[in-house]
């Protein structure tokens, strides 16, 4: 059974007072996450992430489609129990205190009183932030919030975890301890859905991406998939600082470095530039083959705006 | 069902305490002491009166005020600094939130009109040297006052439910207004015919009828207050709250909390 199951979602708002006009935020959405992934939710800003994640929590209702997580409707408050979420940049009642907002969200999330107390220190302890419990929350720099943010997604122990742009807002530290918490979770079991538009930290972390821009889904698949699937890409690295017209002709990108000139370009075109090379009498030094990135992958799939979506198992 | 309304409760009671509401107390408590010490001196054998209409007027408009205030903010706030994405993603209802929403400040609203009616008591006793037995009228004309707070709460949180801050404090503050002349409204309207009666009748029955709800001048001239008036005032609150509470819930079901 699939943790999470997007059956044609789907979202258009209505913008503009006097003139109503339709903009749509989600074109139907087809995705399945399974148990005990960690699935990164890819786009750039105002791609339709965080809409996606507000139609899976109920915050707001979809134009069509429907969604399942743990094979219930996702409007169903069974499922609430078994969920946990962490909003883009969170904003917490900023009159209480972090123990007092955690307290607050057992409450509402159904945790018996006699564990709560219990579990809220752990929690507190879990995230960092085992002192600062009795702190209020105005009075918390953004990483701090972002860690009560994610206290209390995981506070009740859900099954399922979403979290929206986790990393934000976090210095390199803070991210390192959110990507360790995020594998953490994966082994407990738990399900993982995050979105991000730090390709790094999904390419860490992921067990599988889905990458979204303007509100339609471009690709899903293991991130190693997805990348070898581009053209691969060679570097070549030659004595001295000539660049032969000809290898420019072939789209290469050249910098200098030192007394060696260095050149990217595609894999195909490999051989072309070493005839080059040994007809200007260039002395070559390194032929490396250029893996692709997720970055990489990312940024041509957004650019392709007419690309067919691409969707591996 | 009950215990997450009762949460919802307690957090907006703290967060109306946090937030210093309560201290309207303060300018609540000067405004009598200056009143009763000023009667005491320029008034005679009315000073019982003035403070009475003083002190129970005060009552109503600073709760009044509260109402409004913290009441129109009570969703549109919560929509606008996000909170409520982190409320709806536990297995907490819409109705709940509202419900408990306005039983929070409902509760803020009697705990203040309590700690003011010790004061008007102490102003009373303070002029007079005595309570005498038509005081305890004071007590009905408070409690009338309560479901005046119970039904203005309902409509902020229903203009709340739909509109933004501004507008909802609008809406709310014109109808507490013309519910205070609801009576005059429905004098108006009998005295007409046609169309013209229809409407204004239906506007007279359509505006909350505060004026029904307010019996501060005759309990503070001593009057007995009905056993039929308190059910019927009862009865006629309650049902509006309820009433404007639905309303909340209908709109804010169907809301996207962008």
């Amino acid at each position: 059974m699939s943790a999470i199951q997007i059956l044609g979602l789907e979202k258009t708002y209505t913008i503009g007072f006097w003139r109503k006009r339709p903009k749509r935020a989600l074109r139907p959405l087809h995705l399945a996450v399974e148990e005990g992934e960690i699935f990164g939710f890819l786009g750039p800003n105002g791609a339709g992430k965080t809409t996606t994640l507000k139609l899976l929590m109920g915050l707001v209702s979809p134009t069509a489609g429907s969604a399942r997580i743990l094979g219930i409707d996702a409007n169903d408050p069974r499922v609430k129990a078994q969920i946990g979420f962490l909003p883009e940049q969170p904003y917490f009642y900023d009159y209480l205190t972090a123990r007092e907002l955690l307290e607050y969200y057992g409450q509402l999330s159904g945790i018996p009183a006699k564990d709560r107390g219990g579990k809220v220190e752990a929690m507190l302890q879990r995230v960092g932030l085992p002192d600062a419990g009795d702190i209020q929350l105005r009075k918390f720099s953004k990483g701090m919030l972002q860690r009560v943010g994610i206290a209390q997604a995981i506070l009740h122990d859900p099954k399922v975890v979403f979290l929206d742009e986790p990393m934000s807002g976090l210095d390199p530290m803070g991210r390192r301890e959110v990507r360790d918490l995020i594998e953490q979770l994966k082994k407990e079991g738990k399900t993982v859905f995050f979105s991000t538009h730090i390709l790094s930290d999904a390419e860490a972390l992921c067990d599988r991406v889905a990458i979204i821009h303007l509100g339609e889904l471009r690709s899903v698949g293991v991130v190693a998939d997805l990348t070898s699937s581009m053209h691969g890409k060679v570097e070549l690295i030659w004595q001295g600082a000539v660049v032969p017209a000809s290898i420019r002709a072939l789209g290469a990108e050249c910098h200098l470095s030192a007394d060696t000139m260095r050149a990217v370009l595609a894999e195909d075109k490999q051989d072309a530039a070493i005839d080059a090379l040994r007809r200007e009498k260039l002395r070559l030094v390194s032929i490396t083959p250029v893996r692709a990135t997720l970055e990489d992958y990312f940024l041509q799939n957004l650019r392709s705006e007419n690309a067919p979506s691409e969707v591996m198992a | 069902m009950k215990a997450r309304i009762s949460y919802i409760a307690a957090n907006t009671f703290r967060e109306a305490v946090r937030d210093r509401v309560l201290y309207n107390l303060i300018a609540f408590a000067l405004l009598l002491v200056g009143a009763a010490i000023l009667v005491g001196q320029i008034s005679i054998d009315i000073e019982r009166l003035v403070v009475i209409n003083l002190g129970l007027t005060a009552v109503s408009l600073f709760g009044m005020l509260i109402a409004i205030f913290i009441g129109i903010g009570l969703v549109s706030k919560e929509i606008e600094k996000r909170t409520l994405y982190t409320m709806f993603s536990r297995p907490v209802r819409r109705w709940e939130f509202i419900v408990g929403k306005f039983f929070g400040l409902a509760g803020t609203l009697v705990v203040n009109t309590f700690l003011m009616a010790i004061g008007v008591f102490a102003a009373l006793l303070y002029v007079s040297h005595h309570l005498q037995k038509p005081d305890a009228w004071l007590l009905v004309a408070l409690y009338f006052i309560i479901l005046q707070f119970l039904m203005i709460t309902a409509i902020a949180l229903l203009f709340s439910s739909f509109s933004s801050p501004l507008l909802s404090a609008v809406f709310a503050f014109s109808l507490f207004v013309v519910g205070s002349f609801a009576e005059d409204l429905r004098g108006f309207a009998a005295m007409t015919k046609g169309v013209t009666r229809w409407l204004a009748t239906g506007a007279a029955y359509l505006i909350p009828n505060f004026s029904a709800l307010n019996v501060i001048s005759s309990v503070a001239h001593g009057e007995a207050v009905s056993g039929q008036l308190v059910f019927y005032n009862s009865a006629y609150a309650l049902f509006y709250a309820a009433l404007a509470l639905c309303g909340a819930v209908l709109i804010f079901e169907r809301r996207d909390l962008k």
